[in-house]
């Protein structure tokens, strides 16, 4: 029955997987195996957006049904025992100063989540400060900096600089993106790579945390 | 003998509308080589446009919003506060640069007009952004799931009395008027009088007058710096603006999103809604033109661009109500300038559709080879330098871009020389670079 709930989410038929989800909830089945389910669901899908036989809508419909499951399954995990799965690392994310688009970042964050990466997302126009708080606090060894508007290279650099001026560039390798990043802003910036989709986000924190 | 504008084609009526723009009616140029350079350069954009002639070189029109004022020496937040120093630097950018044609300044509104109306939609410099960030829209389901149905059954109420007091808190009063209709005889009206006065409408209506104030003064002196450039030989692009109806749906109504989630939830609903709003979109495109007497309409897209949905998707909920405003500005002789942000590379062979010489496709991050040869018998096609290289590249690189895109792209014709998108910053050297070259090296022999 698990297994068809992944089934439903990854085939993105909403109403089909609430109903099961909220039946199977009903019949006293784990939630926590209802949750592992619907990511393996998700995880699918995102498959499906690496391989291009899924797009964007369909990635935000996913999160969209994902969403739904998890307000169904809170009221009975609270008393359910065991937590989050294994995470391969950490991945400070944020759309930097300046700039207010979340589309990109967002589906950055939902494709290193559902590869297995705890992802601590800032949100939009991030100041700097925040990005050096986050690493400090989480520890984290990867850094993705998100910029859709030209101004963004700007804050991009100056966000890099920050992370070094507080003693943590060593710690962690950086990685940008968004609509007009190439290699070249990369160079300007001083970040260590930047990504053309959110594909290659996963790759770089693959090889970053060497997995 | 001349032809009634019901019985021309649509080659026709562009070419009347080319005529008109190019004859400069209502301009007192400065000087005969003034006015010999502002016919050569629309004679130019026309025969890129058209493909039935070589123009004598690559034209030249670099897209911007705040990227000329800045050029000029103003920061966005000067821009939309002091409309002196913008017009100044608009001329200052002009007359340093010389680009074939510019964009108008008119699309940088008067920041205290939109403080008086509380406007929510978006962010500008000097209000809530800092002085040097540009204005930036922000997102969110100003239209509800459940309103569909609103908008579908009468889209300007719904725009009146549900979207503008959503988006514009200063004019929340009008979202307490009555129906129009009830201005429709002497018996009915009394609702509407009625409600006018309520205090909140009042002060709705007061905070308009306000707003209507200092628009109408900033926007009268950008449209006299608009007349002086082109007196001066410069040519304004862009006549007028529309939008792709899933657009005007998924940017700023719904959502992009939401809008995502509708494609599955409510497809029928979107579709509706697409057909109630693309006779407007058409009608809202050609109102530019008919005010500015140049043919221009300028399209920009958001949500079909690569990657952004699937062919499917594209076929069936973006392309068609697009094509249907595209078509509705050809038949009457305009020219839709369709700004294709991101890639277009997997929705060219769409563009194909189209009657040949009637668009001009700004090309962002498409492959110019593979577009040239896809839809260059097709369209007229422009952009692609980057605007990432215009902002941290040297002049050389820029040379080198520009050259190839004149190899391949402008090859016969059928090309316009600009980045890929519509710039908010630039850095001179690379500017000149881009319009210096062209000039040079862009010449048809």
């Amino acid at each position: 029955m698990a297994k068809e709930l992944s089934k439903l989410i990854a085939d993105l038929k909403e109403n089909e997987a609430l109903d099961l989800a909220k039946k199977l909830l009903k019949e006293g089945q784990d939630p926590m195996e209802i949750m592992a389910a619907a990511r393996d669901g998700m995880k699918i899908v995102g498959e499906r957006f690496a391989e291009e036989t899924y797009f964007i809508p369909d990635l935000i419909f996913s999160g969209k049904i994902m969403k739904g499951v998890a307000e169904l399954a809170e009221p009975f995990l609270k008393d359910a025992k065991g937590g989050q799965p294994e995470r391969i690392g950490k991945v400070v994310i944020g759309t930097v100063e300046g700039d207010i688009h979340d589309i990109g970042k967002d589906m950055v964050v939902f494709m290193l989540d559902v590869s297995g990466y705890e992802v601590i997302d800032l949100g939009i126009d991030v100041p700097r400060q925040n990005f050096v708080d986050a690493i400090k606090a989480s520890g984290s060894k990867v850094v993705g900096l998100s910029g859709f508007l030209t101004l963004a290279f700007d804050s991009m650099k100056e966000t890099i600089a920050a992370i070094k001026e507080a003693g943590l560039r060593d710690q962690v390798k950086i990685m940008i993106g968004g609509g007009q990043i190439d290699e070249q802003v990369m160079s300007f910036t001083g970040a260590d790579a930047y990504g053309q989709d959110a594909m290659a986000a996963v790759k770089l924190a693959n090889q970053w945390y060497g997995g | 003998m001349d032809k009634k504008w019901e019985e021309m084609t649509r080659e026709q009526r562009q070419e009347v509308r080319f005529e008109r723009w190019l004859s400069g009616d209502g301009l007192d140029f400065k000087s005969p080589a003034a006015k010999s350079e502002y016919q050569k350069r629309i004679t130019r954009l026309k025969d890129a446009i058209q493909l039935k002639k070589t123009p004598d070189r690559v034209p030249i029109f670099p897209f911007g919003t705040f990227f000329m004022p800045q050029l000029g020496g103003l920061d966005p937040k000067g821009s939309m506060y002091d409309v002196d120093k913008l017009t100044g630097a608009m001329m200052k950018y002009l007359t340093e640069f010389d680009p074939d044609y510019w964009s108008s300044a008119i699309i940088i509104i008067n920041g205290p007009a939109l403080e008086k109306l509380d406007y929510k939609l978006y962010k500008w410099p000097g209000f809530n952004l800092p002085d040097k960030y540009v204005y930036q829209c922000i997102e969110a389901e100003y239209m509800k799931a459940e309103d569909y149905d609103t908008l579908i059954d009468d889209p300007t109420d719904f725009w009146l009395r549900t979207y503008i007091p959503r988006i514009i808190p200063g004019l929340q009063g009008l979202q307490d008027i009555p129906s129009l209709m009830s201005v429709i005889e002497l018996p009915c009206i009394w609702p509407l009088l009625f409600t006018l006065g309520l205090p909140h409408v009042q002060e709705a209506l007061a905070n308009l007058m306000e707003a209507g104030r200092l628009g109408h003064e900033w926007s009268g002196k950008i449209a006299a710096q608009d007349k002086e450039a082109q007196e001066m030989g410069y040519v304004q692009f862009v006549g007028g603006i529309t939008k792709a109806p899933y657009d005007v749906i998924a940017d700023t109504l719904r959502g992009t999103q939401e809008m995502m989630g509708d494609i599955y939830r409510r497809p029928e609903k979107v579709h509706k809604a697409m057909e109630t709003l693309t006779p407007l979109m058409i009608k809202y495109g050609l109102s530019g033109p008919a005010q500015s007497g140049n043919p221009m309409v300028f399209i920009p897209l958001h949500k079909g661009a690569d990657g952004w949905m699937s062919d499917e998707q594209f076929r069936t909920f973006y392309w068609p109500s697009l094509k249907a405003v595209i078509m509705g500005l050809i038949e009457e002789g305009c020219v839709p300038f369709l700004f294709a942000e991101g890639g277009y590379n997997s929705r060219l062979q769409y563009l194909n559709e189209l009657p040949r010489g009637h668009c001009f496709w700004l090309f962002d991050q498409t492959d110019m080879a593979r577009a040239k040869e896809i839809v260059g018998g097709t369209t007229c096609i422009g952009g692609n330098v980057p605007i990432s290289k215009i902002i941290t590249g040297t002049p050389d690189q820029i040379k080198e871009i520009c050259k190839e895109l004149i190899d391949t792209a402008g090859k016969g014709g059928g090309y316009i020389m600009g980045m890929g998108c519509s710039a908010d910053e630039a850095k001179a050297d690379t500017v000149h670079a881009m319009i210096d070259f062209t000039k040079e090296y862009g010449v048809y022999k």
